[in-house]
């Protein structure tokens, strides 16, 4: 067990747990911030990202410790029905999500990718998401709110 | 004025709600009677407040015995009890799936929410409507054809300041007033009573978009899902499933999850399961603990190579003809020429977003559940069951899950999660690893079909034959509602009950002589099989039509006439005409003339298909790019028709058309379980690979086709059944190649074309 000093959503938190134990669980059963979602424990489909320093990671198969000192962003942290992430804003526009339990894969990734690319073209959108699931087969309405959130983001 | 008839003597009386004379009386005394009133009328489909209720602050609630699952259901509910009531969409609140609040109205079940699930709603906010304007007309002494309602408002249409507001009329009290129910459970429930409910030509908000509910919560992760669910003392667990099929416990090893600080192991015969205070614990036990497992079977699953070819050879369980006219045999004998093709289809999983999850906490004074199931009412059914409890002691909240198409492993994960409450005497969550929704849940059925076509010398067909042949679509039950059907139920012991059912192509093609006939095969282990089937959305739709809507463009191949032009030829219903046009029309679609220039690297090609379901009719092109080279097959656009009766909110069709499409070219491309001679090999996104954003089709075009005069029917699943087959032929028209096995893999479209 060990002391793991981390933020998360602009909230200083203390863990003390096995520094082998996914960031997932911290969030999720020490934090009680659920939003992440248990989707495979093989960062296989992205159900689970968060953004850790600004970079968007899987938190299934990243272990607490080394998130010691860092900045974890999840999806509440993005943004509120206030004030929320153009791509938030754009989700509920399109009326993407269905079941929406991908949905932090999709807007934590597009997110970390628009910051850095705010003009990238539907091939490279496609290709930045590649990866992630979607079961329902939101995709198209998928990108559609990536487009419309770029006119926001640009 | 009659007198005032006692509910008995009421009932007694009329039998059903046909005393007029009575109305105004009935409710006056219903309301002095809910003045005095303390709780709310037992949940009884034949009580009016079991449907809706308007509170002190005039809203409504509707309650339904159905959920959505993300197509925008519950929106087309309000809208449908707005549109009777005269009230506002937004004041329209809708509880649903919670078996202590709804009625079981067969939960999410065949695209039936609108179809049949709104039936029942429409009527009780009709008689809502009817008692509380002639409540009004007490109250105002107006005569109740003299009245209006303009959002909750009853008026004097002659004197607007003569008006009662529902809140006024009943507000945060009972209507207390029977309803006929024609005994039904599940999708058919319905109820009648003596209002009538409006015509379509006076909708003011069925037919208009109205945006889902559900998106901020799911957008800004506020809303809660059955994951998130946390109670006092809870535990978290994890089922540990065999490492092969067809095992049984020899020992549990429970000194090998010592070191995992309160980890416990708990067991019922076949059935073992780890307990921890925090999750990640119970992850590490269920990786830790050493299980000896007996092999009560070996290799009970055939080469997965063989597959098809053991449905071939196996023996018929059950066989139907549901479509048998004419005189087949000779229209064989006499034919000019007989076309012949196989077209044979996977096991695929439902593959939810995430594994299944649930919260059951058992106590002596009764049971609660919160389950992502798709049929709450009859997991109540199957854990009071399990539990050899009365239903009424089992009370399940459904919440928003992982995703749900079908019988998948959510039904598992709540009859797991009251087993193990009951084993631990405290509440417990249980969560599936990856390998638990995608290895173990009941699959899609695996299948062959055999079709036989006669054409004479003009290339008329004049003989017609389609036979599925399959593992049945219901060897394990499509609800929860017997724990025989559940693994927790037949590793603990009870025997496993399966059924036999399959279906046919639904077209109209009007073919003289025709056989459309299914079989199904024994279940290749009969016990807790990974390879059990069950449904899967659009249960046998996208199998059996990727091959009879193949064939039908074989046929026209051989009658050297364009696919469309031969299906309009055939086609018996005006509807389907119309429907198969509009795609046609809509995508461009041109009769193709001379030899295709087949040269290039990449090849383009059209398709199109065609299918009704239980009503609805839709049609789709797809248009594709097969790249020689890789293999790959790249959608480019698809054109749906749809014509599912009066559409009550458009917006929210073209959502729940577009998913059908994604994910029906899912698995058409895609999807194929994976096993071995004793295992299910597919356990992750890696070993059951579905569709990527980079083959997400570029542009999804929807027709959608209003018929305001005809009762609405369903949406959830008949557009992908269409998918596979129009994709199919789009590789023909592209390739010259038919490919008659799913899924269309690189590897596949390399070797065929090769």
């Amino acid at each position: 067990m060990a002391r793991i000093k981390f933020a998360v959503d602009g909230k200083a938190v203390t863990v003390n747990a096995d520094p082998n134990m996914p960031l997932l669980y911290a969030l999720r059963g020490d934090l009680k911030m659920t939003n992440p979602h248990f989707g495979c424990g093989l960062a296989q489909c992205g159900a689970c990202t968060v953004h850790l320093d600004g970079e968007a990671v899987r938190s299934c198969v990243m272990p607490v410790s080394a998130v010691a000192g860092k900045k974890v962003t999840t999806l509440q942290g993005l943004g509120t029905p206030e004030k929320p992430h153009p791509l938030q804003a754009a989700y509920v526009q399109e009326q993407v999500p269905q079941c929406g339990y991908c949905i932090n894969g999709w807007i934590m990734t597009a997110a970390a990718y628009l910051k850095k690319n705010p003009k990238a073209s539907d091939a490279e959108v496609r290709d930045a998401l590649a990866g992630l699931k979607c079961r329902c087969g939101t995709h198209v309405s998928i990108l559609r709110a990536i487009k419309r959130a770029q006119t926001q983001m640009a | 004025m009659n007198a005032p008839l006692s509910r008995r003597e009421f009932l007694k009386a009329s039998g059903a709600l046909i005393v007029t004379a009575a109305g105004p009386t009935l409710v006056g005394e219903a309301f002095a009677q809910t003045a005095s009133a303390t709780g709310k009328p037992a949940l009884l489909p034949t009580e009016l407040d079991s449907w809706v209720a308007i509170g002190a602050d005039g809203r409504v609630t509707a309650f339904f015995g159905k959920m959505d699952m993300g197509q925008s259901l519950d929106i087309a509910i309000a809208q449908v009890v707005a549109d009777e009531l005269d009230v506002a969409v937004d004041k329209v609140d809708v509880v649903m799936g919670d078996t202590a609040l709804t009625c079981n109205q067969g939960g999410a079940s065949g695209s039936t929410g609108i179809w049949m699930g709104a039936k029942p709603l429409r009527s009780a906010s009709a008689e809502a409507r009817r008692l509380l304007v002639q409540a009004a007309s007490q109250k105002l002494g107006v005569p109740p054809e003299q009245l209006r309602v303009d959002d909750g408002v009853v008026s004097a249409v002659a004197d607007g300041s003569k008006k009662a507001s529902y809140s006024e009329l009943i507000g945060g009290r009972y209507f207390n007033h029977k309803i006929e129910w024609n005994k039904q459970t599940g999708n058919p429930m319905d109820i009648k009573v003596e209002a009538k409910p409006k015509s379509h030509t006076e909708y003011r908000v069925v037919g208009k978009s109205f945006t889902r509910r559900d998106l901020p919560g799911k957008v800004f992760r506020t809303e809660k899902y059955v994951t998130d669910v946390s109670v006092p003392k809870m535990l978290h667990a994890r089922v540990i499933r065999p490492t092969r099929a067809a095992c049984t416990v020899a020992s549990v090893d429970e000194g090998s999850i010592k070191k995992v600080k309160g980890a416990r192991v708990v067991r019922d015969k076949e059935f073992v399961a780890v307990l921890a205070e925090h999750e990640w614990d119970a992850v590490r036990a269920s990786q830790m603990l050493k299980v000896n497992w007996n092999h009560a079977k070996e290799a009970p699953f055939p080469e997965m190579a063989a597959l098809h070819d053991h449905i071939r050879k196996a023996p018929v369980a059950k066989r139907e003809e549901p479509v048998k006219k004419g005189d087949l045999a000779s229209a064989f004998k006499t034919a000019a020429r007989v076309v012949e093709a196989e077209y044979e289809w996977p096991f695929q999983s439902h593959a939810s977003m995430g594994p299944a999850c649930a919260v059951a906490d058992v106590r002596a004074d009764g049971v609660t559940v919160w389950s992502g199931s798709q049929k709450p009412h009859y997991v109540q059914q199957g854990v009071a069951k399990l539990l050899g409890l009365p239903d009424e002691k089992v009370h399940v909240i459904w919440m928003y899950g992982p995703g749900s198409y079908g019988r998948n492993d959510a039904g598992d994960a709540a009859l797991d999660a009251a087993m193990l409450s009951k084993l631990a005497g405290r509440p417990v969550r249980v969560q599936g690893m990856r390998s638990d929704g995608i290895a173990w849940d009941p699959k899609g059925p695996a299948c062959v079909h055999r079709a036989r076509a006669a054409l004479d010398a003009s290339g008329k067909v004049v003989g017609y034959e389609f036979i599925s042949k399959g593992f049945s679509r219901i060897n394990i039950q499509t609800n929860e509602s017997d724990p025989a059907h559940s693994l927790v139920g037949m590793s603990t012991g009870i025997a496993p009950k399966p059924n036999d059912g399959f279906g046919v192509p639904t077209e109209t093609y009007g073919f003289e002589n025709k056989l459309l006939a299914w079989e199904t095969i024994p279940p290749l282990l009969a016990s807790c099989s990974p390879l059990r089937t069950s449904h899967l959305r659009d249960p046998v739709g996208p199998e059996i039509h990727f091959g009879s809507e193949q064939f039908i463009d074989e046929l026209a191949t051989a009658a050297n006439e364009d696919p469309v032009a031969f299906r309009l030829k055939y086609v018996t219903a005006p509807r389907d005409a119309a429907v198969i046009k509009a795609a046609a029309e809509k995508a461009g679609w041109q009769p193709r003339s001379g030899a295709r220039d087949r040269s290039g690297d990449v090849l383009s090609g059209r398709g199109i298909a065609y299918a009704q379901r239980n009503g609805t009719i839709v049609a789709v092109v797809a248009e594709i790019e097969v790249e020689r080279k890789t293999g790959r097959i790249r959608a480019k656009r698809f054109t749906v028709a749809h014509d599912c009766g009066l559409i009550v909110n458009p917006e929210g069709l073209r959502y729940t058309i577009e998913g059908n499409v994604v994910h029906g070219l899912s698995r058409t491309l895609f999807e194929e379980v994976q096993f071995d001679r004793d295992r299910v090999t597919s356990v992750d996104w890696m070993t059951y690979p579905i569709l990527d954003i980079k083959d997400a089709p570029e542009t999804i075009d929807v027709v959608l086709i209003n018929h305001p005069e005809i009762a609405p029917t369903g949406a959830g699943e008949p557009s992908i059944r269409v998918t596979p087959a129009a994709v199919a032929n789009a590789f023909f028209d592209a390739t010259g190649v038919r490919m008659r096995r799913v899924p269309l893999t690189p590897e596949r479209v390399k070797a065929a074309l090769a």
